[in-house]
């Protein structure tokens, strides 16, 4: 979503974004004139009339489990959004019953918050996890 | 001539066209500004409504057509830019 409209949003996709995906865009390139949907999300920056680097991660009942901001000049690094949204997916599927400790991916162990596992966390997950 | 400028964005620059613009003092009255609260984690998202293009069509997009599904909603400065 950017401050653009459809009709730019389709010279983009169709003159330069399709030559760096295949077929184009996958997915709805929406359009916010005005800013207003980046106004009530917090984005929209003003005195530049555009939209900030904003990233929010919705869940299938509509709640924003995470969002990310960033002014214009730095990109994104999409891995770390896809990491983040296999995160959520598992411990939604687990309902609560386990957290993602930092550096987690899918196949690393998670955490089963419980009062066993007070104080007891070092025992369990090393520094170096985050990292690897 | 016109020089060569860093991109950035147009702005008033506040007076009509050859006219002497006045400074305006500073005033003391309070600004009344509405105050924006960000979205909080944990809460609904709110819900829109947007013109869309997607695979060649013009189409209306709203956040609510998306529940039961998880959806990313990416905000960018703009078309044609770099990053």
């Amino acid at each position: 979503m950017s401050v653009d409209s459809v009709f730019v949003h389709k010279m983009w996709n169709d003159h330069e974004l399709s030559k760096m995906v295949k077929g184009g865009v996958p997915f709805p390139m929406l359009s916010d004139g005005g800013g207003k949907v980046g106004s009530v999300f917090g984005v929209y920056l003003e005195d530049a009339g555009v939209e900030a680097r904003g990233r929010f991660i919705i869940d299938p009942d509509g709640v924003i489990q995470g969002f990310e901001v960033l002014t214009p000049p730095v990109g994104r690094n999409v891995s770390e959004s896809i990491r983040q949204i296999q995160a959520f997916q598992h411990v939604r599927k687990s309902k609560g019953t386990e957290a993602t400790p930092s550096g987690w991916r899918p196949g690393k162990m998670t955490l089963k918050p419980g009062p066993d596992l007070v104080g007891k966390v070092w025992e369990v997950w090393k520094t170096k996890m985050a990292f690897d | 001539m016109a020089e060569e400028i860093k991109a950035g964005c147009a702005r008033p620059t506040g007076g009509p066209v050859g006219e002497k613009v006045d400074v305006k003092k500073e005033t003391h009255e309070p600004i009344v500004k509405e105050v924006k609260a960000m979205v909080t984690v944990g809460q609904k998202a709110p819900d829109f409504a947007a013109p869309a293009y997607h695979k060649g069509k013009f189409i209306s997009v709203k956040l609510s057509e998306f529940l039961g599904k998880w959806v990313v909603l990416c905000f960018y400065p703009g078309d044609f830019t770099f990053v």
